[in-house]
């Protein structure tokens, strides 16, 4: 999808340090040369557009509460049933297929470690398929949002 | 002893016990969905967590600074823009050379994430994992051997995972149910 040079700058500056003060589109409307109202309208419509799943924070999952990486090895036919199941499982916040035995992985999240199980052993009853539980033993990357290369993009 | 000025600006400034613990949570819940794209953003998330617009600004700055919150900022949709390849390497490194392997790898920049997780075997050996998001398959798939090559992963047991299909992607929800 290609977008304007104002959207480019709006989301290569603003991935990260978005300011928190009384009116922050407007600082940031500042920065780029645009209005307030240009940069709320702006991102309005990259939300919508999908480019955006939303302007805020990224919590840190191991401060946040509980969080782990799971996969289930669902037959092909079923995939997107078994998909979509997983996706109404509570705290279920990312969900791929991915070229494995185990097709589909998800990351599911719960105020703390015991309803996490709890619901992972839920929906493991429900499936009725063998499930992968890998939660973070150590982490060596922060989320800083990366780069993007908009000149290799299709 | 005349402390008390003093000790009320730190209070207001960077005691969150000053502020109700239920609405603390009721931001946590509100900026789990994102900021209010509205004129004063803080100021909405004050009105629906019956904070002031004073006390959701420092919450934030707050979390900031510890940590709770590690970015605040836009969330792109790589997908959406194009990147349609990600790719998630995985290798059995073994346990002592796991973490120094790990941080090398986190410092390229195609890895968009990295970290180890447990092995559950025998179904599953890898303990170490690389996200690439890449714009095609044959691109990652040089960036990963590159990677090969420069990190000295030659013979280590891996498997390369890329994703076809995301069924979906969103914000984690710790604290708000559905």
């Amino acid at each position: 999808m290609r977008l304007d040079m104002a959207d480019r700058q709006l989301i290569d500056r603003y991935q990260r340090d978005l300011p928190v003060s009384e009116r922050p589109y407007e600082d940031m409307a500042r920065a780029l040369g645009l209005t307030e109202e240009e940069v709320i309208e702006r991102l309005s419509a990259l939300q919508e557009q999908q480019i955006l799943s939303r302007v805020g924070p990224v919590f840190e999952h191991s401060q946040a509460g509980a969080s782990l990486l799971a996969a289930v090895a669902a037959p092909d036919e079923q995939m997107d049933l078994v998909a979509a199941r997983i996706n109404r499982a509570p705290g279920v916040n990312h969900n791929y297929a991915r070229e494995h035995t185990y097709n589909l992985w998800f990351v599911m999240t719960a105020p703390n470690g015991d309803i996490l199980e709890e619901r992972l052993d839920e929906l493991e009853h429900h499936l009725k398929l063998p499930m992968l539980r890998l939660p973070m033993v150590e982490g060596y990357h922060i989320d800083l949002g990366f780069d993007i290369d908009w000149e290799a993009l299709p | 002893m005349n402390l008390p000025a003093t000790r009320q600006d730190q209070n207001y400034l960077f005691d969150t016990q000053s502020i109700s613990a239920w609405g603390l949570l009721r931001l946590r819940e509100q900026l789990e969905n994102g900021l209010p794209l509205t004129p004063r953003p803080y100021l909405t998330l004050a009105e629906r967590t019956g904070l002031t617009e004073q006390q959701v600004m420092l919450a934030v700055s707050q979390w900031q600074q510890q940590g709770l919150i590690k970015r605040l900022g836009l969330v792109v949709k790589h997908r959406t823009l194009g990147y349609r390849a990600n790719a998630m390497a995985v290798w059995n490194v073994s346990d002592e050379r796991v973490s120094e392997l790990g941080k090398a790898l986190a410092a390229s920049p195609v890895v968009t994430l990295c970290y180890q997780r447990p092995r559950r075997l025998p179904d599953w050996p890898y303990n170490l994992f690389c996200m690439i998001h890449g714009i095609d398959r044959n691109r990652v798939q040089s960036q990963l051997e590159q990677l090969v090559l420069e990190h000295g992963l030659e013979g280590i047991p891996h498997a390369v995972l890329f994703s076809n299909k995301a069924y979906l992607q969103r914000g984690g929800r710790y604290v708000s149910d559905r």
